[in-house]
Parts: C-alpha cells; sequence; structure tokens
C-alpha cells in the first residue's frame, strides 16, 4: 500500500498499485484484482476522479508505446499511457499536431480520453474525444470493447468523459491535425473588463484557432466592475526553420507550510503579472511549448499552495447568462477575500460534446483555483454552486473534489444513460462519492 | 562521406532502462538496433514502437535465451558475424524480493544468475568479438545495490556486485585499445521494476532522465557512471560507513 494524492494534493491515502506494463497480461491483472481499482496515469486531475483510498491503482504509464503513425494521414495509434508531449514531439516534425490539449501535456492519452479534456481551440475543435477515432476498452471480466464514433458509438459516448468507469483504456487512434511547424502566431491584448472580454472573443472566434484569457479576480474590488485581464489569441504559423527555445525545467523544491497564494501574495501577484503582460502586449511568434503548456516547465508547482492543498473550481454556463453569471461568481470571490491566481476564462463552441459525461458544452467556463481553508473555502464554493445551479451550469468531475450530487445530477443530465455502461469492477473516490459505488 | 548508422546490441530490451536508452538513440538520427529479450511478442511491440519514432532505423527483435552459455555464444557469435558492433548495452535483470532469496533457494540462485552470471556470459561473449575488432562500446547496468552488501536486498546486490567487479576487470584487459568498457550503476529509479516502490518516500529517478545520462557516459566511454548522480556520494558514504554504525542502519 502507497500513498498516492492527486494534483489538488487535498488528501494523501494509502492506495494498493498494480502496474499495466505488459497489454498482454492486462486482462488477467484486472480479473484478479483483489479489490475495485480505478485506472491512475501521470494523477495530473485535481480532485478524486483518479483516486479510490484503500483500492486499487491500476498504474498505466508503462503502456507508453507508440503503435502505428501513417505521416500521410496524420493517423496515430498508441497506447493508453503514452503522453501527449511525446506524442507533440514525434509528430511535430512531421507536419502534425494534436488539435486539441489542455494546459499541461504532461498527462497520459487514456486520461485525455477519459475526461474529455479540452484546451484554447474548443470553438474550433471541439474536444479531445472529437478526435479519436477509436478506443480499445479492457473490462474488468476480460471483455475487450473497441468503440468509435461509427462503431458502437453507444460505447463510445460513455468512455469519451466516462471518468474510467466504463472500463480500462488501453490503446486509441487519435487524428492529428495539420501543422506547419511548432510556431504561433500570438496576440495579447488587455481588456478593462468582462464587457470587452466578450467583445474580445466574439471577434476572434472566427479568425483564431486559439484563446484563452486570464482574469485578474481581485481587481475592481467589492462595489466595483471585476474581470480586468489579458486575452490571449494565436495561430499555427509557418515561419520556417527557427532555433527552438531552451526549456529549462525548474521543481518547485519543497511544500511551504503555508500555501505561497494568500491574501498578502496575491495582490501584488496580480498586479504585476496583469502589468507585465499588458506592458508586453501585441504580437509575437512563440514556440507552442511556453504558449500552450506555460506551467510545464516548473515541476511540481501544485506544491506552492502549502501543506493542504488546493481547490480547481471549474464551471461552464450557457452563453445567454453568461457574462452576468461570471460577474456574480468574480462578485462572490471578492467578497470573500480569497482568490485565484490561475483565474483562466474562455467560451466554448457551439458545439455537442461526444460523451455522455463530457464537461464542455457551449457557454463560458470559468476556471479558478484557491489553497484549501476548510470550512471557508467550502462556503465560497457553495455559493459559487449557487450560481452556477441557477444559470444551468455545471462543473468540471476532472478538477472537482467535494460537489454535492445533486449538482453532479442537474448538470449531466444523461448520468443515468451513462450507468448502463459502467464496469462493475471500477470504483473511485468520486464515483462512491458521486454515483454511490 | 555518408554515415553508416551505428549498430547497437541490446540484451534486456525490453527493459524499462533499455528501451528508454534505445528511444534517445532513434531520435534524431537512424541506427540499427538488435534487440535481445526472453518474450517476442514484447519484443516486437518494443520494436514497433521504435520503428514509429524512426522510420529510417533498422529495429531487429531476437528472441534468446539468457542463461545457457551455449545459447549465448551462439547469438552472440551470430550478431558478431553479420558486422561491427558500435555499441552493446546489456541490461536484463529481475529485482525480486530478499525475503523470497531467504526462504526458497531457487529464487536465491535465479536472482544470481539473471542478475549476474547472465550479464557476464553476454559480456564475455561479445568482448571477445569487440576485442578482435578493437572497437566498440561494451555497457553494463550494475546498481548501487552492488556496492555494500545490505539486508534489504543483499543477494540482488551480490549479482550486481558480480558485475562490478567483472567490468572493473575487463576495463583493465581493455586499457589502451579501442574498446571501451562502461559500468552504470543506476539508483532505484521509476521503471515497472520498481512501481511497488512508488510512494515509498525516497523519490524515484525518472527512468528517462536516468536513459538520458546512460546515453551519455556511453557517448563519453566513461568507466564508472552513478545515475542520478547524487549517488556516487552517498554510496562513498554508505561504503566507508564502520560496521559498528553501518549495522545499526535499517537500510
Amino acid at each position: 500500500m502507497r500513498t498516492i494524492s492527486s494534483w489538488g494534493r487535498l488528501s494523501a491515502f494509502p492506495h494498493q498499485l498494480i502496474a499495466l506494463n505488459d497489454p498482454a497480461r492486462i486482462a488477467s491483472l484486472l480479473r484478479d484484482s483483489p479489490k475495485p481499482g480505478i485506472a491512475y496515469g501521470m494523477g495530473r486531475s485535481y480532485g478524486d476522479v483518479c483516486l479510490n483510498p484503500e483500492g486499487v491503482l491500476w498504474l498505466t504509464t508503462g503502456l507508453d508505446h507508440f503503435i502505428a503513425f501513417d505521416e500521410s494521414t496524420g493517423r496515430l495509434t498508441c497506447e493508453a499511457g503514452v503522453l501527449l508531449r511525446d506524442i507533440q514531439r514525434l509528430t511535430i516534425p512531421h507536419g502534425w499536431i494534436l488539435p486539441v490539449t489542455p494546459g499541461t501535456q504532461l498527462v497520459t492519452v487514456g486520461g485525455a480520453i477519459a475526461n474529455d479534456v479540452h484546451g484554447k481551440s474548443h470553438h474550433v475543435s471541439g474536444s479531445f474525444g472529437d478526435h479519436i477515432e477509436r478506443i480499445r476498452l479492457m473490462r474488468t471480466d476480460g471483455e475487450i470493447i473497441e468503440c468509435g464514433p461509427h462503431s458502437r458509438p453507444d460505447w463510445f459516448a460513455a468512455t469519451v468523459g466516462g471518468l474510467g468507469l466504463t472500463g480500462v483504456i488501453v490503446e486509441a487512434e487519435i487524428q492529428l491535425r495539420r501543422v506547419a511547424g511548432p510556431w504561433l502566431d500570438t496576440e495579447t491584448l488587455p481588456f478593462a473588463d468582462l464587457d470587452e472580454f466578450f467583445r474580445l472573443t466574439d471577434d476572434s472566434e472566427t479568425a483564431w484557432e486559439h484563446t484563452v484569457a486570464w482574469i485578474d479576480c481581485i481587481s475592481g474590488g467589492m462595489g466595483g466592475k471585476a474581470g480586468r485581464g489579458i486575452f490571449m489569441r494565436g495561430n499555427h504559423a509557418d515561419v520556417g526553420q527557427r532555433p527552438e527555445p531552451k526549456a529549462r525545467q525548474r521543481t518547485m523544491p519543497f511544500t511551504p507550510p503555508l500555501s505561497l497564494v494568500n491574501r498578502l501574495s496575491l495582490r501584488p501577484f496580480n498586479i504585476t503579472y496583469y502589468n507585465l503582460k499588458k506592458w508586453r502586449a501585441g504580437r509575437a511568434i512563440l514556440h507552442y511549448e511556453p504558449f500552450f503548456y506555460p506551467l510545464d516547465n516548473l515541476q511540481e508547482w501544485n506544491r506552492m499552495y502549502g501543506s493542504r492543498g488546493f481547490f480547481q473550481y471549474q464551471s461552464v454556463v450557457p452563453r445567454e447568462v453568461g457574462q452576468d453569471a461570471t460577474q456574480a461568481m468574480l462578485r462572490e470571490i471578492a467578497r470573500s477575500g480569497d482568490g485565484s491566481f490561475l483565474a483562466v476564462l474562455k467560451t466554448f463552441g457551439n458545439r455537442q460534446p461526444p460523451g455522455m459525461l463530457s464537461f464542455p458544452q457551449p457557454g463560458v467556463t470559468l476556471a479558478l483555483d484557491f489553497p484549501n481553508h476548510g470550512d471557508k473555502t467550502h462556503r465560497l464554493f457553495a455559493r459559487l454552486d449557487a450560481i452556477v445551479r441557477a444559470a444551468k451550469g455545471r462543473l468540471y468531475p476532472a478538477k472537482d473534489a467535494r460537489m454535492s450530487r445533486a449538482l453532479f445530477a442537474a448538470g449531466y443530465p444523461r448520468l443515468p444513460e451513462f450507468l448502463n455502461y459502467r464496469d462493475a469492477g471500477i470504483s473511485s473516490e468520486l464515483s462512491r462519492r458521486l454515483i454511490e459505488n | 562521406m555518408s554515415e553508416q548508422p551505428r549498430k547497437i546490441v541490446i540484451v534486456g530490451a525490453t527493459s524499462a532502462i533499455a528501451e528508454h536508452c534505445a528511444r534517445l538513440w532513434v531520435q534524431g538520427k537512424p541506427a540499427e538496433l538488435i534487440l535481445i529479450g526472453r518474450d517476442t511478442s514484447r519484443l516486437e511491440r518494443v520494436a514497433a514502437d521504435l520503428k514509429v519514432r524512426s522510420p529510417q532505423s533498422v529495429c531487429n527483435p531476437l528472441r534468446a535465451n539468457f542463461l545457457d552459455p551455449d545459447a549465448i555464444q551462439t547469438t552472440v557469435d551470430g550478431i558478431a558475424a553479420a558486422g561491427k558492433i558500435d555499441i552493446v548495452l546489456i541490461a536484463h535483470g529481475a529485482l525480486t524480493e530478499q525475503e523470497d532469496c531467504q526462504n526458497k533457494l531457487r529464487t536465491c540462485r535465479e536472482t544470481l544468475d539473471i542478475n549476474g552470471i547472465s550479464p557476464v556470459l553476454y559480456a564475455e561473449a561479445f568482448a571477445r568479438h569487440l576485442a578482435a575488432t578493437s572497437h566498440g562500446t561494451l555497457a553494463l547496468i550494475g546498481s548501487v545495490a552492488g556496492d555494500r552488501g545490505r539486508k534489504s536486498n543483499y543477494v540482488y546486490g551480490a549479482a550486481k556486485g558480480m558485475v562490478t567487479r567483472y567490468a572493473q576487470g575487463l576495463q583493465h584487459r581493455f586499457a589502451g585499445t579501442g574498446v571501451k568498457v562502461v559500468l552504470i550503476k543506476p539508483g532505484p529509479t521509476d521503471t515497472p521494476m520498481t512501481a511497488h516502490l512508488k510512494g515509498q518516500g525516497a523519490k524515484l529517478a525518472s527512468v528517462e532522465d536516468v536513459a538520458r545520462q546512460i546515453v551519455l557516459a556511453i557517448e563519453q566511454g566513461k568507466s564508472i557512471t552513478y545515475v542520478p548522480g547524487k549517488w556516487r556520494l552517498i554510496m562513498w558514504v554508505i561504503r566507508h560507513l564502520p560496521d559498528f554504525i553501518f549495522n545499526k542502519l535499517d537500510i
């Protein structure tokens, strides 16, 4: 038994680890598992979707083999433990890139499918599952289910965004997108408030493939119009050969006893960040790694929230009420005095998600992080929940460690349908919290 | 002059460390790899992965016996007959539980065979051919566990200690020739072999980092390399601790 935490570092409980390294042995390892388990890749989800205290974790990072890549069609087949980073480093020199990646590329293909992750390109490319052509799913009773958007589409829809609960994803086929090289033509634009943000994002949706905004969630204060920030947009660009930036890997060396993100630090942090970005606003050619994954070079950055860990709170609300709901959430946060440094705002495109439990839906998504201050933080979340629920929105399970069953059920109306596809030998802390078993 | 791809032989090619070395070797420029292991389907999986990473490379999986001296001789002679070898990496091994070695002599014997005798036999078989061409680098994977016997893994450590002493002799034999002998001593590394140690406190080195340092040590022909480098100091201290202190340590 080993102590395992997820990315939010909110809990540390013993788990029994079983490494799935050899595809030929997975079936027997799953069948003979002493207790129900859940697949565990890089542990980058924030809450409890990848945890199973006192139970089994099936480690998938040993399933890190490429199986086939067709340079003429951009079709890649690989095992589920392959990292998105390794795919892109392999394929970009050949002119292919993943159309959708989240804010870190240090996640496995299996995790990206099971959480149906999204990125800055949602309004153009949808979510990760929109580019999966085939999944090989291994059930704990030994059955192998091959599914895709056109074959056994019901299993596919259950497994994409299925939180690992329909079986263990062992292999996938991904359709990549053509790209000229690793460079992006980017533009950074400061905005003063949410009105301006929504104008910018609407104006950018047709001409820019990647859009995202950072918002300074404590600007403006209580009465004022919170929501100044920095809007970033980018397109892949053909700028020929250039020397690649030398990424310097750093590691957060220790876990401070108290969060470094706190009332004292947050205001100067945000003011500095805003002004630095504002000062450097404008067009720039950027390499894809710093543009998409700015935190990947600071290993274990999650430690900066101190020994009690931190919560992510990511919601999506429909566009019609998006601005009001976002404004209301920012107001609640400003009132609480707690704030978030990594506050990210983005509009999702107007498209139906591929999975029954996929998070993205048309509207506005706001992602926030909060150091864990116990009850005080939970009280703030309860107020934010009320806003999300009233707006007919939902929260992102990959980041959640505390939403209620009622909110989950209200946000995910296809949950009853999904339950038909669950694997009885699979259980996670999240499934017990939100679905009973 | 068009450069011939290097010919690299990896014994124990399905081990995580060896596989990551192979990935680095085919990165950038093509190579000819001979991948030796005991399980055909696992070897083919490794070869397919390397082919995706480097379509221009040649990756030949080769199933072989690890324990029978005659079979090893035939395997190695066959490879050498096909052309000059540039690098040999001997990387196979199995980490067994010390307790099992104590309770079952069979396990004890198997641990000594696979981690000690077998690598030495392979190295000796290749050494003869490298000597004949006076060219090439022979790299062996030892372990920090071979530096001083400890109650938690001394059977495995004894086998690895044998590899250490053997490599030392081989280095003496090839001093001043064109053949280089490289001994690598990894500390605990995050591989399938150590999956059960994850989260146990001691931080495991990432297998990518370990492989990168091994490939570098082979390029440089360094005689002894600890990976990560901090283990050189740690093991120096462990080796020099007097018994009355060492015997009180629970390591």
